[in-house]
């Protein structure tokens, strides 16, 4: 029997799930560079959430949505390798699982799945669990390179903490103060040789991960280069007009969760505006939230409520940012 | 390095396909019966000027024209007219067809059946534009409009320029490929004609980069001619669109609503500009087309010179025959075609190619929820959000909001169903908003 | 520790009383005229906002009520109220009203599954509308079904299903008040609304086929082939353009049975009650 069907009549093999790999690919120098820096506990921290993510996923679409299973999508993994990525290497399992539980139930299920969550679920975990938990949260093992298990389990403190609490120059350094000298060197944090996040600390390994979505053509460059490019005008400013060393701008660029965000979480299809003109928007929006969360607030670190704030604004954003229309004059 | 035009907004690159580039144009043959359809174009459908049992010769006006938007048509055959009534067309549907039995193969006599290219044009514009109308030319790129209506410019405007369209931006299909390559003097020759008949001096053929062959007779040619310019155009769908075409060689765009006479510009398909050619220097109305037959559920994908009205099971035999795994036969490339229900439908002026595709080609897999990529958005050519246009008609949009969507600027090219990720028919979506915007 | 309570209270006063001004001066400013009559009648419609009686809605219904003088008055019906409610705005108004007989849909079509076999397959979105303009149906017959439902969608009151076995939409007329939805849907107009006889009995002809006998029956077996043999029982039943029709009001009890019967093909539908 003939089929009718309507035009066109040929499609992209490029559908949800190969995109969702390439995301899932792209993401996996960034854990490799985890495990060299912080061993055994980072695979750990990875397996549970990505796990936890997949089996909540899985139990919300058989058992409550009762929807095809949307597991074979892969977007679970992504989300719980996101999750893993904010969360340090010490972080216990069971809190884990409440972050995979705050990030797939209620971020993203109870909005009706893929594609209708307003905010990024791995960054609702993560929030989650950042205020339940504070000090699990704000625990940072110092990274030893190539070594499965930390030999002393030491902890320290993050690029960002140490720029928040800075002595001024030439000033005498106070107990909860820390001086220039103690800043890693621009090549640890590019490399990744800092403390902080597993997933975070490198950004070669995210750039990587980039640079294959952008080949893959998974996204378009703008969120992240404009979100980059804010973060490092706004501290540049900052710091020329202050001259307050807490403004060193390559310093924010390549250490905390900036890389992070601007890669993978900010250009979250679901969550980020639909047009280049509102991500546009949106990505000057999230950088311009995210130094003033560093630089004014109590946290020294700002990317992810900086996201979630302008996650809520998308709606907003995709409403008045419409592309030219053929023909139209602007 | 020559520069390559390209329209700036959207577009997506599709496999090319083009199976056939290099099979020269056969003759289909005659079958035993033809069907022609008295209207194969927009507008009203032509009357009826001939009986049941009249004898009629290959070019003999089978009907005229009903009105200003309107074309004749013509027989394409030589034989007895069998019946005149109501026949299932392509899609199921039915339509006035006059039905014919061939027999022998005898033209009328006034046209000149000799392959020499005519290079002098003695006729006025008046004359052209007549001869045009009489041999029942319409748009072959797809759209049937008249072509007498578009080739005389309306009072109060001035044309410019004239784009002849050889841009196959469909994949498989390679019919105007092929013509540019064994009628390229023809072509430029018809060129002419139509800009003796808009009293202009340019004309601008655009052809894309993927075909060599044709660009290389095109260039070597034009340049014998002063006037007519070669432009390549980067392999892009939907390049040949008359908006995006008129963008990709002037570098203006066309607003809603405007025609393309308005910004002066006048885009003929190299079909209806050999035809034009036919027509006005050699006295032969239009009843023959070139089309391709291809895809991979025929034998021998190949392209035909077809009489109007020949069977589609007629060519698909001729061609390798109808096996039991071809899952859908298209009208028409890809891209834009209809897919159809009877292959004992005839071929029109229009139908520009039939491709048999099998099973394996379209595991179209179930649609699954937008995953707000965006990506619809960022191919549209027209600029249009059809996430947007989609929402809008699952919950019952009032046409107002369609309108405010410019919903009703879609050029129906299917960019944004072939890009979707999850697999959503947004065109479907967009067809049924211009549909509701059309009610009001 | 009293003046923070006082203090606390001076704010919250204080705010409640701006606020109280403000939400005061932005109802005056706003405020919309509505009629008494228009509320009175609003208040006796049922609100099904079905649009059935060919208004935007109940509100609408209500103020071109209000508006109408007796003639137009004549012209007005809830569907979905009935005579019940139209004696109460009759009533409002202080009009007459006479009582309309009980109608409800029926689909003018019998061409199932299994009259009507698939020839083709439909692979694209499950809308009528869509596979009404690429093609003449998966049937062949070009006015029949297109079996994908949109009817049933767009049915405010479950009075629509999908039959599993026959493909076709089941109308139930018990909870059916002829608002005319699946009208205005259908692309094919394959919906009518049709008056019940006394009893709630109904006749009619189930095509809209108008093809050649022959050519009809091809893609369907219960096709009407225009065979005249209704127009023998009744002359008031018309064949034009190979269809029959048998007119709103023919007495269905005492001519029904016979010409459901007689019908070569089955296109008469003959039900005895379909209230009941």
């Amino acid at each position: 029997m003939l089929k009718i069907s309507t035009n066109p009549h040929i499609q992209t093999r490029r559908n949800t799930k190969s995109i969702m790999l390439d995301v899932v690919i792209a993401l996996i120098p960034a854990a490799l560079f985890a495990i060299i820096f912080f061993g055994l506990e980072a695979l750990r921290v990875i397996v549970v959430s990505v796990l936890g993510c997949v089996l909540f996923e899985f139990l919300a679409c058989r058992y409550w949505l009762k929807v095809k299973n949307s597991i074979n999508d892969f977007s679970a993994v992504i989300t719980g390798l996101l999750l893993a990525y904010n969360l340090p290497s010490s972080m216990p399992s069971w809190m884990i699982l409440v972050g995979c539980f705050m990030a797939i139930i209620v971020a993203k299920m109870c909005f009706g799945g893929l594609g209708k969550n307003i905010f990024n679920p791995a960054l609702v975990g993560r929030v989650f669990l950042f205020i339940s938990f504070p000090v699990q949260m704000t625990v940072w093992p110092t990274p030893h390179f190539l070594q499965l298990v930390s030999p002393d389990g030491q902890t320290g403190a993050t690029t960002l903490r140490m720029l928040k609490s800075i002595a001024p120059e030439g000033e005498l350094v106070a107990a909860d103060r820390y001086s220039i000298n103690e800043l890693p060197s621009y090549f640890d944090m590019f490399i990744g040789n800092i403390g902080g996040c597993i997933g975070e600390i490198s950004a070669f390994a995210l750039l990587l991960g980039l640079g294959y979505m952008l080949w893959r053509k998974v996204i378009s460059w703008h969120i992240p280069l404009y979100y980059i490019a804010t973060v490092a005008a706004l501290t540049s400013i900052l710091y020329y007009a202050t001259g307050d060393i807490k403004y060193l701008p390559l310093a924010h660029v390549l250490s905390g969760g900036l890389m992070l965000g601007a890669i993978f979480m900010a250009t979250d299809y679901t969550t980020s505006p639909m047009t280049i003109k509102g991500q546009i928007i949106f990505a000057i929006g999230c950088g311009a939230l995210t130094v003033i969360i560093r630089s004014f607030s109590a946290y020294p670190e700002g990317v992810s409520f900086a996201i979630l704030i302008m996650n809520a604004l998308v709606p907003l954003i995709d409403k008045f940012a419409v592309q030219r229309y053929y023909g139209e004059k602007r | 390095m020559v520069k390559k035009f390209s329209f700036s907004m959207g577009g997506i690159h599709p496999d090319k396909c083009k199976l056939t580039s290099n099979c020269p144009i056969e003759d289909a043959g005659l079958p035993d019966v033809v069907c022609i359809p008295v209207k194969q174009h927009i507008g009203s459908p032509a009357k009826i000027m001939v009986n049941k049992g009249d004898k009629v010769k290959v070019g003999t006006l089978l009907a005229d024209a009903d009105g200003i938007v309107s074309s004749d048509v013509h027989s394409s055959v030589s034989g007895e007219v069998l019946k005149i009534e109501d026949v299932a067309g392509s899609t199921g549907y039915e339509e006035k067809m006059i039905t014919i039995k061939v027999e022998g193969d005898e033209w009328e006599s006034s046209i000149d059946r000799t392959s020499k290219v005519i290079k002098e044009i003695n006729f006025t514009p008046e004359e052209i534009i007549e001869k045009i109308r009489q041999a029942g030319i319409v748009g072959m790129g797809g759209a049937g409009y008249p072509t007498p209506i578009k080739t005389s410019v309306p009072e109060g405007k001035k044309a410019n320029i004239l784009i002849v369209n050889g841009i196959e931006c469909e994949p498989f299909l390679t019919a105007d490929d092929r013509l540019m390559v064994e009628h390229a003097e023809e072509i430029i020759m018809g060129a002419r004609v139509i800009n003796r008949a808009l009293g202009i001096q340019n004309a601008i053929i655009a052809v894309d980069e993927n075909k060599p062959h044709a660009i290389e007779i095109l260039t070597r040619l034009s340049k014998l001619y002063i006037g007519v310019n070669i432009k390549v155009c980067k392999t892009k769908y939907p390049q040949g669109g008359e908006k995006q075409l008129i963008k990709a060689i002037t570098g203006q765009e066309l607003p809603s609503g405007k025609l393309p006479i308005d910004i002066g510009c006048i885009v003929q398909n190299v079909g209806t500009v050999f035809a034009v050619y036919e027509a006005v220097l050699k006295n032969k109305p239009l009843f023959e087309r070139i089309l391709t037959i291809s895809g991979d559920g025929i034998a021998h994908p190949c392209n035909y010179r077809v009489r109007v009205g020949t069977p589609i099971s007629y060519l698909i035999d001729k061609a390798g025959g109808l096996t039991d795994d071809v899952a859908k036969i298209i009208l028409g490339g890809p891209m834009m075609g209809n897919a159809i229900v009877n292959t004992s439908a005839p071929t029109t002026k229009l139908t520009s190619g039939i491709l048999l595709f099998r099973e394996e080609k379209f595991i179209k897999e179930e649609a699954s929820s937008c995953i707000r990529c965006g990506k619809c958005a960022t191919v549209c050519p027209a600029g249009l959000r059809p996430f947007a246009i989609k929402e809008a008609v699952v919950y019952n949009g009032t046409s107002d909001e369609l309108r405010k969507l410019h919903a009703g600027d879609c050029i129906e090219c299917g960019c944004c169903a072939y890009t979707c990720p999850a697999n959503i028919p947004l065109l479907d979506y967009c067809k049924i908003a211009k549909q509701e915007i059309r009610k009001k | 520790m009293t003046n923070l309570i006082l203090l606390n209270i001076m704010i919250l006063g204080g705010t409640a009383l701006v606020a109280s001004f403000v939400l005061y001066f932005v109802s005056k400013k706003f405020m919309v005229e509505t009629d008494e009559t228009t509320v009175k009648i609003v208040d006796v419609l049922p609100q099904a906002n079905c649009g059935g009686c060919g208004k935007a809605g109940c509100a609408d219904f209500a103020s071109a009520c209000a508006k109408a003088d007796a003639d137009t008055f004549a012209n007005y019906y809830c569907p979905v109220g009935g005579h019940a409610v139209m004696q109460k705005i009759a009533e409002i108004k202080g009009f007459e009203t006479t009582e309309k007989a009980p109608t409800t849909a029926v689909l003018l079509c019998r061409g199932s599954c299994q009259n009507a076999p698939a020839k083709v397959v439909y692979d694209a979105v499950s809308s009528c509308r869509v596979a009404n303009r690429i093609s003449s149906g998966q049937s062949g017959c070009p006015d029949g079904c297109l079996r994908l439902g949109d009817c049933i969608k767009s049915c405010k009151f479950g009075a629509l299903s999908l039959n599993e076995e026959t493909g076709l939409p089941e109308i139930d007329s018990r909870k059916c008040v002829s608002c005319g939805a699946c009208v205005k849907v259908c692309p094919r107009g394959l919906f009518e609304i049709r008056p019940l006889s006394v009893n709630g009995g109904i006749v009619y002809v189930a095509c809209r086929n108008k093809q050649k006998g022959a050519t009809a029956r091809k893609n369907c077996k219960a096709a009407c082939i225009a065979c005249m043999k209704c127009n023998k029982i009744n002359e008031q039943i018309k064949i034009d353009n190979n269809l029959s029709y048998i007119p709103a009001d023919i007495d269905a009890e005492k001519y029904g049975a016979e010409l459901a019967q007689n019908c070569p093909t089955g296109a008469i539908v003959y039900k005895e009650n379909v209230r009941g």
